[in-house]
């Protein structure tokens, strides 16, 4: 088994990943870059890649980079986990939560 | 994310650069009221521009949506006047409630969201989604709110109105200083207190300094916020303003002599919470969610009441005023909190000792929002329409949750009342306190102008004192926006000072120095936040405010000097947090000043414990002087006079001045 470096790295700010994206459909335009009013991405250097979410702690869930995304499914939020809400369905009592 | 440390910052660096433009009305801040005063200004034949720190498409508050378009009384179907609107809301806050802004707003309102259709918004029903419901007009299509027998509040598809907003502004002409962060007012020669002829910024991408020539100047940027309550690792999905939304325009304004009041009304509330769940994500029965049916873990239905204490046996009694009642400004609320304001305008809500009979076995906690059992109409306009096109609910609320597979017509959302939770939001946290993240809040004193004491300085939006809302922005924008080229067509471009700025400039560039001892902006905050928890919360006396006064100049003489920023964005958070030490100063400070307890502005002197007297029923303002004194003045309740014979020929004025076209663009010097 061949040795490798292990990194030394400070611990990532929580929650780490507010918004996913799913290179195979994101196309590297950059409009989330543009538009994000918390201004959280930065492009990724990288050309093709999809951008990179430089302040993940400052995101306010507003959405809009999902919202004006031109690929749909390019771009999803993730909810803080102590932030996810739960809901009952009625006629069978079962228990669910935002995923 | 391994391997970010070896990224390199991805735009070009202009430290020490310096860009100058010239324009007659300079707008700070491109959120609803930034984008409507230039609009406005714009067709007023104004050359105009905006400086906006994030970016115009989406930025600001309302950037992401607006469901409700409130206090319309100017609508066709309103059986409410303007000036009933706005007496009710002024005497429904006990007289703390700005009367110029709010006549603005009532008799604009639907003014306002005809120009908002015509640049393409959804204001109406056009595809009969909502036919045959009971707050449908069929003659207009608008659809209603609230009180369905007056009226005067309309449900809008407003999800996307920014962007339309913004694409005006640019068919217009209006030049966009995008993702450029002001930080201070000049002012003519430099001489303090004097008219205002300018503003700097700073570019959050490249760092250059940005040196604005204007004749007017309209602060449209919003509330300080993260004055009590600041988490660094969670800005929080209940956030309503975003991180950006710190009071820049108040920070600035109130460094060169500005007039401010009722800066000293601050509020136990969860709304600033980093830890609460999704504003609108949960269940509840208030704004978003009225009238919604809530029910206990046995699926038990807790009452409704009207303000007489009746329980209503139907959805739609929720939605009517009570015998002997007019009309009803807004109803729902939590359980467990009665709704402040006058019972002769409180409209339906859930019982209010829901509390009590739970802990004696009536009801059983969980509690959960059902919508599975109310009428279509009902359950189709809460989740669909309202949470779909209120801010921050698209995106957060209706997609995520129905990717997770809610179902309205099935799911029950669950409330967090009584789980250490307040109905939509709750506490987790202690010292959850906030001065801007929830009502109406202090801000800057104008005159029917909506011009402060400092000539060609207006205000617009939420940072006019008393004032908010989406509808409130977009009203007094579009006032603000008209009366400002008015005032620019009748004055040249002042002399700015050369001292002034290059002083400006040195303090915004200090925190790139670096320096051993360094600390970052989060930690500034965090310190700020905690002075302020502990010396002007709760409980609040001479010696406390002393306290909070000397701590907050001790942070100032000290860790300001060491805050340390690494490129331009960490730039822009460390001058956002400055700001936020000045506005819990002039917070301070109106503490120090109103000597008497007040329930109304939920204010409490240990050593003035009488409530409310009436000597202290008036607005305390405070004013920075050029000594770096404070200067504590006053006005009367209901200081702005008569509402229509000051709206209505400024009014005229307006929109005859808006009909007219023509100037050129801004110009970039160089």
């Amino acid at each position: 088994m061949e040795s490798s470096v292990l990194r030394a790295e400070p611990n990532r700010p929580t929650p780490g990943r507010p918004i996913i994206f799913n290179p195979s459909i994101c196309n590297a335009c950059n409009t989330c870059v543009t538009v994000c009013p918390e201004d959280v991405f930065i492009p990724s250097p990288v050309k093709g890649e999809s951008p990179i979410v430089l302040y993940p702690e400052e995101c306010w869930y507003c959405g809009v980079c999902v919202d004006d995304c031109n690929r749909p499914g390019a771009i999803r939020l993730s909810h803080p986990l102590q932030q996810r809400a739960r809901w009952k369905r009625k006629a069978t009592g079962e228990h669910f939560r935002v995923k | 994310m391994s391997g970010r440390g070896t990224l390199v910052w991805p735009y070009p660096i202009r430290y020490e650069q310096e860009d100058t433009y010239e324009t007659d009305v300079l707008i700070l801040g491109g959120g609803i009221a930034g984008v409507w005063a230039a609009i406005a200004a714009r067709r007023a034949g104004a050359r105009v521009t905006i400086m906006e720190k994030a970016d115009t498409r989406r930025s600001g508050a309302g950037g992401t949506g607006v469901d409700h378009w409130g206090y319309a009384a100017d609508n066709p179907c309103s059986r409410i006047t303007p000036a009933e609107m706005t007496s009710a809301l002024v005497e429904n806050h006990f007289g703390y409630r700005n009367g110029i802004s709010t006549y603005i707003h009532a008799s604009s309102a639907y003014e306002t969201l005809l120009e908002m259709e015509a640049m393409g918004g959804k204001v109406r029903d056009t595809e009969d989604e909502f036919k045959g419901a009971p707050f449908c007009d069929d003659q207009t299509k608008l659809l209603f709110a609230y009180d369905y027998d007056n009226r005067y509040c309309i449900r809008v598809w407003g999800a996307n109105f920014k962007p339309l907003l913004r694409r005006r502004c640019k068919r217009l002409g209006v030049e966009f200083l995008d993702r450029t962060s002001a930080t201070a007012l000049l002012t003519d020669d430099g001489a303090y207190g004097a008219r205002v002829v300018g503003a700097t910024g700073i570019n959050c991408h490249t760092g250059a300094f940005v040196v604005v020539r204007a004749k007017a100047v309209i602060l449209a940027t919003n509330r300080p916020q993260r004055i009590f309550t600041f988490s660094s690792e969670h800005r929080g999905t209940a956030a309503h303003r975003g991180g950006s939304n710190v009071g820049n325009g108040y920070a600035m304004a109130w460094r060169i002599g500005a007039e401010f009041t009722l800066m000293e009304k601050t509020i136990r509330s969860p709304y600033a919470s980093p830890y609460s769940y999704p504003s609108y994500g949960t269940g509840n029965a208030i704004n978003t969610w009225y009238p919604s049916t809530i029910v206990d873990a046995r699926n038990k239905e807790v009452p409704w009441v009207d303000c007489n204490g009746r329980v209503l046996s139907t959805v739609d009694e929720r939605c009517r005023p009570a015998a002997g009642q007019k009309f009803f400004l807004m109803g729902g609320g939590n359980s467990s909190q009665p709704h402040p304001g006058l019972k002769q305008y409180a409209g339906p809500k859930l019982i209010t000792d829901l509390e009590p009979r739970m802990m004696k076995g009536e009801f059983t906690p969980p509690f959960y929002a059902d919508l599975t059992g109310m009428p279509w109409y009902e359950r189709k306009a809460i989740w669909g329409l309202m949470v779909g096109q209120e801010g921050k609910t698209r995106v957060p609320i209706l997609q995520t949750y129905e990717a997770s597979g809610f179902d309205p017509a099935k799911d029950m959302l669950q409330t967090y009342d009584f789980l250490r939770g307040q109905g939509m939001r709750e506490f987790v946290a202690p010292q959850e306190r906030t001065f801007g993240e929830m009502g109406v809040a202090g801000g800057l004193l104008t005159d029917w102008d909506l011009m402060s004491n400092i000539p060609g300085l207006f205000g617009a939006g939420d940072l006019l004192f008393a004032s908010q809302d989406h509808v409130n922005a977009a009203t007094t924008g579009r006032y603000a926006g008209a009366r400002a080229a008015l005032y620019a067509r009748g004055t040249d471009h002042g002399k700015l000072d050369s001292g002034q700025i290059g002083r400006e400039k040195k303090r915004v560039l200090a925190p790139l120095a670096e320096a051993s001892d360094s600390i970052d902006w989060k930690e500034l905050n965090n310190g700020v936040a905690r002075v302020m928890q502990n010396y002007c919360a709760e409980l609040k006396n001479e010696e406390l405010l002393k306290l909070a006064e000397t701590w907050l100049a001790d942070i100032e003489q000290n860790e300001v000097r060491r805050v340390s920023a690494g490129n331009p964005h960490q730039l822009m958070r460390t001058l956002d947090v400055i700001d936020i030490l000045t506005c819990a100063k002039m917070i301070v400070q109106a503490s120090k000043a109103r000597k008497a307890s007040s329930d109304v502005l939920s204010f409490s002197r240990l050593d003035y414990p009488e409530n409310d007297p009436p000597e202290w029923h008036k607005y305390v303002v405070i004013r920075h002087d050029d000594n770096g004194g404070v200067q504590v003045t006053s006005r009367p309740l209901g200081f702005w006079g008569d509402y229509e014979k000051n709206y209505g020929p400024r009014h005229a004025e307006n929109i005859a001045a808006m009909q007219g076209t023509g100037a050129t663009a801004a110009t970039h010097i160089r």
